[in-house]
């Protein structure tokens, strides 16, 4: 998945977030970063800056004005107008602008609200104890191959109300999407035009035509904007937005946290012995591990901070390097699991704070807490052969684990 | 003498769901159909409650709460 490109030299103007170092562990890129060079740029993806203090971070976020949402997976394909119409674009909302964002978005709050997401917890623990008990008897297994990739995708694909058995067509795409991104344009080009996932999400509206239920396709079906329906792509958008930013992003926060709690002793036996400490543990295990780095476009040619930006220039958004600033958060290098003050900004920040946010953070927990439940005491097996993802969603992708009591 | 009390306020405009304050709080905060949050009823608390409201500020990403003590 990585290595394609060329070994990257100089963080500051050549970086590169498929670069195996980065891969391995991004924070010491980071923090050099912030330290010495926070706004990088590199001509790689035909050109792309990387802001990294919480600040900047930040400024990005919130600003609408310079930056557009239309494409936020940085890759070899240059947009443009023509195949990503703004503003709704490929996967409305998150690629969607004011003030299209809004309403798009304003649609699928109410099943993604907290109250609403609490009610499918106990979907959530059922599945989690079927993954655990069929890892029963065994002293060796692989965390995320057999625990922590089944938990998100089963949630979404259910949420849409497609047969289980389909998740592997899910996760085929999601990894040729999201960690895919350094294949030459035309090799990527070609990939998205296969269609197989098309013609699969067409099949699954088609059935849902015909028999409507209590499920998200039958709600985005029937779902009317100033009285009318949605366009089929935006129907075929949304949920491709679910599977991409719903599945590789939990399992990587859930495996992430498995890692740490793998890793250190310590606090894996004072969240078995207090259980009071959880809340405060699954935030700081967000800002610690947070998976996800957004990407933006440049809207125009423009003076940020006296780097001159380009139109239609990347920006990758790294709010795990965000959340690792020091000025915001005291030790911020320290995963401290009963940290009091943590404004962290694992779920974004400004107007596309994470929809699922609600949803991920149940997940997590109900995951985590199954887990120590089931085994508070494991370690890893061969930390030598944990796996990371590469890209925008970082998590342990092999996380080979050892049940010892 | 009386207890000294606190208004607790949530900015609509700042504020974009992240369900912070109504997890750490749900004593002093709520949210809507679509996830916002606000003060129940008209966000006045006494010192333990604003102790939690002001944990909730302290967690808040968008820096989107306020609590100020109230004069009189």
């Amino acid at each position: 998945m990585t290595g394609r490109q060329a070994p990257v030299g100089d963080w500051t103007t050549d970086f590169d977030h498929t670069d195996p170092t980065w891969v391995r562990d991004p924070y010491p890129i980071w923090a050099d970063l912030r330290a010495h060079c926070p706004v990088a740029h590199s001509a790689r993806y035909g050109g792309t800056w990387l802001p990294t203090t919480h600040e900047l971070v930040s400024e990005v976020a919130y600003d609408t004005e310079h930056f557009t949402s239309r494409a936020v997976v940085v890759d070899n394909l240059r947009p443009t107008e023509l195949d990503l119409p703004a503003p709704i674009g490929l996967a409305p909302p998150i690629t969607s602008d004011p003030p299209f964002h809004a309403v798009a978005r304003r649609m699928l709050l109410p099943a993604f609200a907290p109250k609403k997401i609490a009610s499918l917890e106990p979907m959530v623990r059922k599945l989690c104890g079927e993954l655990l008990d069929a890892t029963s008897g065994r002293a060796d297994f692989d965390a995320a191959v057999d625990y922590t990739q089944h938990i998100p995708v089963g949630v979404i694909v259910g949420m849409l109300g497609f047969p289980l058995e389909d998740a592997d067509i899910f996760r085929r795409f999601i990894t040729q999407v999201l960690e895919k991104v350094d294949l030459p344009s035309d090799e990527r080009l070609d990939m998205f035009m296969q269609g197989e996932i098309e013609a699969y999400l067409n099949d699954q509206i088609e059935a849902h035509k015909e028999h409507p239920r209590d499920d998200l396709t039958s709600f985005l079906l029937e779902a009317e904007i100033d009285g009318n329906k949605l366009a089929i792509e935006h129907v075929r958008g949304t949920m491709i937005l679910l599977m991409v930013a719903g599945i590789d992003t939990t399992w990587s926060a859930i495996g992430a946290a498995l890692w740490h709690l793998g890793s250190h002793p310590e606090d894996r036996r004072r969240l078995a012995s207090d259980s009071s400490l959880w809340p405060t543990a699954v935030e700081e295990l967000l800002r610690a591990y947070a998976p996800v780095t957004m990407g933006r476009l440049v809207i125009d040619d423009f003076d940020f901070h006296g780097h001159r930006m380009q139109k239609d220039d990347w920006v990758l958004l790294p709010f795990p390097s965000a959340n690792r600033d020091e000025t915001v958060f005291p030790d911020a290098d320290k995963v401290l699991i009963d940290r009091q003050e943590n404004r962290h900004a694992a779920f974004g920040l400004g107007i596309h704070r994470c929809l699922g946010s609600n949803l991920a953070r149940m997940e997590l927990t109900v995951a985590l807490k199954e887990w120590m439940a089931r085994y508070p005491e494991f370690e890893l097996s061969d930390p030598d052969a944990v796996s990371w993802s590469g890209g925008q969603v970082r998590g342990p992708r092999s996380l080979p684990v050892r049940i010892l009591a | 003498m009386t207890a000294v009390k606190f208004k607790v306020t949530v900015d609509p405009d700042r504020c974009q769901g992240h369900n912070r304050c109504f997890a750490i709080a749900p004593e002093v905060f709520d949210v809507d159909d679509l996830g916002n949050a606000f003060a129940i009823g008209d966000g006045t608390v006494g010192d333990v409650l604003a102790t939690k409201a002001r944990q909730a500020a302290a967690n808040c990403p968008e820096y989107a709460i306020t609590v100020t003590e109230l004069q009189g």
